[in-house]
C-alpha cells in the first residue's frame, strides 16, 4: 500500500514528497526465522559437532561475505543510478529485510565461527594455523566497527526518515551514501576474509 | 572540538549542534573490541588481563564521556532516541548473550571472563547509543 506523502503542490516544492509504500522498520514475519536460526545455533554450539557447527559457520559466513559484496559493487551503484522515487521504493523494501538478516548472520558466523575453532583446535596458540585464526578476528573486528558503528545506523536511520509524513530527501540522501560506502568497505574487507577462510580450510 | 567535527553530527539544517557521538562511539567500539581480539587470541591459556583490562577501561570512559557529552546537548530528541535505542539494545543484549554463551559452553572463567563480560557490556551499550542517536539526531 503506498502512502501519498503529500499534496503536489507540496511534491514540487519538497523533493520529498513523493509517493512511497508502507513498510515495517523491523518486519515481525521475520523474527520467528531469525528465532529459529539462533535456537539451531545454541544447540549446534550444545552438541558441539563438527558438521553442525562447520554448517551454521559457513552458511552464515557465505551469507554474509556475499550479501556484504553484492550491496557494495553491485547494488549499491545500481541505487546510486535510480530515480529518487525508485530508490525509495527499493530501499523500503531491501533495507527493512537487511535489519534482520545482518545482524542474524554476522552473530551465527561468528559464534559457530569461535565454537569451530575451538573444535578443531585451531585458537590454540600452539596450533599453526593460529596466526590465521587471529587475522581473521582483526579483520572482521574492523568491519564490526564500521557495520556497527555507521552501516547500522544508517540502516535505521533512513528507514525511520521514510516512515516520517514528510521525509527529507537530504538526509535520506546523505545516510544512504554512508549506507553504501560503509557496504563497499566491508565488501573489500571481505577479500580478506576470502583469503583467510580458504587458507584456514586448505590447512 | 573543531567546527568541522560538530559539522558532521549536526542536523543538516544546522539547527542543532551536537557532540561527536558517532565517532567517539567508534573509537569506544575499536577499544573494546581489541580488547576482546586479545584475549580470544590467548584462549583458553593463561594471558595476562592487563592490556585488556585498559583497553576496557579507556573504552568505558569514552562511552561514559560520550553519554554526559551527549546528555548535555540542549533540545535533542530524547523521546526518539530512547524508543529506537530500547529496542536496539534488546537486539545486541541478546547478541552479547549468544556470545557469552559460547565462552561459557568452552569453560572460560576466572578474570578473562570478568574482562570478556564487561567487553560485551560495553558492546551491547554503545550499538544502540550509536543507532538510537543516528535516528534521533536527524527528528
Amino acid at each position: 500500500m503506498a502512502q501519498a506523502v503529500a499534496s503536489p503542490s507540496e511534491a514540487a516544492a519538497h523533493p520529498a514528497a513523493l509517493a512511497r509504500p508502507d513498510f515495517e522498520i523491523v518486519p515481525r514475519a521475520g523474527l520467528p526465522i531469525v528465532g529459529v536460526v539462533l535456537a539451531a545455533l545454541v544447540v549446534g554450539i550444545a552438541v558441539n559437532e563438527l558438521w553442525p557447527l562447520e554448517f551454521l559457520h559457513v552458511v552464515a559466513g557465505a551469507a554474509w561475505t556475499i550479501i556484504d559484496l553484492f550491496l557494495g559493487f553491485v547494488l549499491g551503484p545500481i541505487m546510486g543510478s535510480l530515480s529518487p522515487p525508485a530508490r525509495i521504493e527499493f530501499t523500503t523494501k531491501l533495507m527493512p529485510k537487511m535489519v534482520l538478516i545482518m545482524p542474524t548472520v554476522v552473530t551465527v558466523t561468528l559464534v559457530a565461527g569461535w565454537q569451530l575453532s575451538t573444535h578443531l583446535g585451531t585458537n590454540l596458540t600452539v596450533n599453526p594455523l593460529h596466526g590465521w585464526v587471529v587475522a581473521s578476528f582483526i579483520v572482521v573486528g574492523v568491519m564490526a566497527v564500521i557495520a556497527l558503528g555507521l552501516l547500522e545506523p544508517a540502516n535505521i536511520a533512513v528507514l525511520t526518515e521514510l516512515k516520517k509524513p514528510q521525509p527529507n530527501p537530504a538526509v535520506i540522501e546523505r545516510l544512504m551514501k554512508r549506507f553504501i560506502y560503509s557496504a563497499g568497505a566491508t565488501g573489500l574487507m571481505q577479500v580478506a576474509t576470502f583469503v583467510i577462510m580458504t587458507k584456514l580450510a586448505a590447512g | 572540538m573543531s567546527a568541522s567535527t560538530f559539522d558532521d553530527d549536526a542536523s543538516p539544517q544546522g539547527e542543532r549542534r551536537l557532540p561527536p557521538v558517532t565517532q567517539l562511539g567508534m573509537v569506544s567500539l575499536g577499544l573494546v573490541l581489541i580488547a576482546g581480539i586479545y584475549l580470544s587470541a590467548h584462549l583458553p591459556e593463561h594471558v595476562s588481563l592487563a592490556p585488556a583490562e585498559a583497553l576496557l577501561g579507556a573504552s568505558a570512559l569514552v562511552l561514559a564521556g560520550n553519554l554526559l557529552a551527549l546528555s548535555r546537548a540542549r533540545e535533542f530528541p530524547w523521546r526518539r532516541f530512547f524508543e529506537v535505542a530500547r529496542w536496539a539494545l534488546l537486539a545486541y543484549a541478546a547478541i552479547a548473550g549468544m556470545i557469552e554463551y559460547v565462552f561459557l559452553r568452552n569453560h572460560t572463567g576466572g578474570g578473562a571472563l570478568v574482562v570478556l563480560t564487561l567487553s560485551l557490556a560495553v558492546f551491547a551499550v554503545n550499538v544502540p547509543v550509536l543507532i538510537g542517536f543516528t535516528v534521533a539526531r536527524y527528528d
